[in-house]
């Protein structure tokens, strides 16, 4: 009971943060120079590993779609049907719970020492709000970089299809590059960027919270960043379903 | 220009503060003493709005802090620079951002070379040369990063200055170097400071005011002499293992 008490005060205190950093956004000073920073450290630090991942999960996709597809003849779908599940499903997804592990715990840990340190107490003191500071450019970047990534894994993902359906799997060309036109409409990478501007929200606002709210030395920090990955996960999938019911129904 | 009445404050079960009241006038020197745990980092972080009150208030310059939130709160903290104990300098910053922050980052932005001016004037004052400006706070001694604290807190030129522990841990040269500052300040600028000191020498140099805290309440509270002259045990138990030296 205690526990459950304890969890919903936090969690009202994560919603109470959100709403702050909100409204610190649009109050100057602005500070794009933090938002640019945290853009290359949450963007383009993150290209790497989200390149990778998407050119592995198109190549597997492309060799797994070829599989079961063969069995009726249908090959020609591969294409399709790869870029379809990439776009609406995959990137978005794989590429949060990537940037998470990435720079999600990063955030926590870096903002979790500035609290246990007093360096967030040092900002308040100097009236230099730290929320505006150092968690409203956070917020920005990962609003906008999540979905750029996405686009990353996109790309890597359906080239990485097109190599192993073409070259190796010996697919038509024809076939897999007309079907990727019929099965995939523009609304469904929309679909997907969607989910990728709520995933960065989520995760940008779990690990911020975790670091801010740190409290107990090195070893909160710990903790809180663990709870941080952990949270964001499993926010990444609870929006995506959501999301997901909402667009498709049942 | 500073007034607390009636704080309290507990931390889960334990009771820090039971009814603090004590008020700085504007351009003094006030000096909080006490035991190890006593409560004098609590109570200078309510005086800056860092630690919410369970009862009683702080008002500093007729604005009541412990009503404010958010942008109120940030707005009102504008008078004041504040040392920590542990000097909190940004660990991912130079020793020059460090100093520069509070006069970039407060909504008018200076000329770069009027930020310089004033970081290097104010680092020299605590006798910090140009070899520092680029080193992280990581490569600093403990000392040193007492002392950019210290030229950190002073740049704004504040109008109250609140001070935990601005000696610990420097030698007796430097320690006498910030005791003039602290003196300096007010005859100069008419700064309001709080200082807490473990260091019963310097407290009575540099205080208009004195307070000895003790299990959650000033043991003793006024001049230096009122102080000297209480009869209160903890107070003269205090005062006796430093006025025995004289
Ligand atoms: N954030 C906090 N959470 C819980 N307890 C706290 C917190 N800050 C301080 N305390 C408790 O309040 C009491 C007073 O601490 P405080 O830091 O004010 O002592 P102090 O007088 O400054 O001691 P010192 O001279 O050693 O710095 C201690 O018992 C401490 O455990
Ligand atoms: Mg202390």
């Amino acid at each position: 009971m205690r526990r459950l008490q304890a969890a919903l005060e936090d969690f009202g205190g994560m919603i109470f943060f959100a709403f702050e950093a909100v409204a610190w956004a649009f109050r100057p000073p602005f500070r794009p120079w933090l938002i640019l920073t945290q853009m290359a450290f949450i963007g383009a630090g993150s290209v790497f590993i989200v390149g990778v991942t998407g050119t592995f999960s198109g190549m597997v996709l492309a060799l797994q779609g070829n599989y079961a597809m063969k069995q009726f003849a249908a090959e020609g779908y591969v294409g399709g049907s790869v870029a379809l599940a990439l776009a609406r499903e995959l990137a978005p997804v794989l590429t949060a719970l990537m940037v998470t592990g990435r720079a999600g715990s990063a955030i926590a840990t870096e903002l979790g020492t500035m609290r246990v340190t007093e360096q967030i107490d040092a900002m308040d003191s100097m009236a230099v709000n730290p929320i505006q500071y150092l968690v409203v450019p956070r917020v920005i970047a990962a609003l906008l970089m999540f979905p750029a990534l996405t686009m990353v894994f996109n790309l890597l993902g359906y080239l990485g299809a097109y190599v192993m359906g073409i070259y190796v799997a010996r697919i038509p060309v024809g076939p897999f590059i007309e079907h990727t036109r019929t099965f995939l409409v523009t609304g469904d990478i929309g679909h997907g960027l969607l989910k990728a501007v709520l995933f960065g929200l989520v995760v940008a606002v779990i690990t911020c919270w975790r670091g801010y709210s740190a409290t107990g030395g090195s070893r909160g920090v710990g903790e809180g960043t663990t709870r941080a990955v952990v949270s964001s996960s499993i926010g990444i999938l609870v929006v995506d379903y959501a999301l997901t019911l909402f667009s498709v129904g049942t | 220009m500073i007034q607390v009445r009636d704080l309290w404050k507990s931390f889960g079960g334990n009771q820090v503060l039971k009814g603090i009241t004590l008020s700085i006038p504007r351009g003094q020197t006030y000096v909080v003493l006490g035991g190890s745990g006593s409560g004098k980092t609590v109570l200078m972080k309510h005086v800056i709005g860092l630690f919410r009150p369970d009862r009683g208030t702080v008002t500093v310059n007729g604005v009541q802090i412990t009503g404010l939130e958010g942008k109120a709160l940030t707005e009102a903290r504008r008078v004041f620079g504040m040392v920590f104990q542990g000097a909190a300098l940004f660990d991912s910053m130079t020793v020059y951002d460090n100093v520069a922050f509070p006069l970039r980052e407060r909504g008018h932005s200076p000329t770069p070379e009027l930020v310089r001016e004033k970081v290097l004037a104010k680092l020299k004052v605590v006798d910090l040369g140009d070899e520092v400006l680029e080193r992280f706070p990581a490569e600093l001694s403990g000392g040193m990063r007492k002392r950019v604290a210290l030229a950190r807190a002073l740049v704004s030129d504040p109008q109250v200055v609140l001070y935990d522990e601005p000696t610990t841990g420097l030698d007796p040269i430097t320690t006498d170097y910030v005791d003039g500052m602290i003196v300096a300040a007010k005859q100069k600028l008419g700064v309001t400071s709080m200082v807490i000191s473990h260091d019963v020498a310097s407290a009575f140099k540099v205080a208009d005011r004195l307070a000895v805290l003790y299990d959650g309440r000033l043991a003793a509270e006024g001049t230096p002499a009122e102080v000297k002259a209480s009869t209160d045990p903890y107070v003269q138990r205090y005062l006796s293992t430093w006025f025995q030296k004289q």
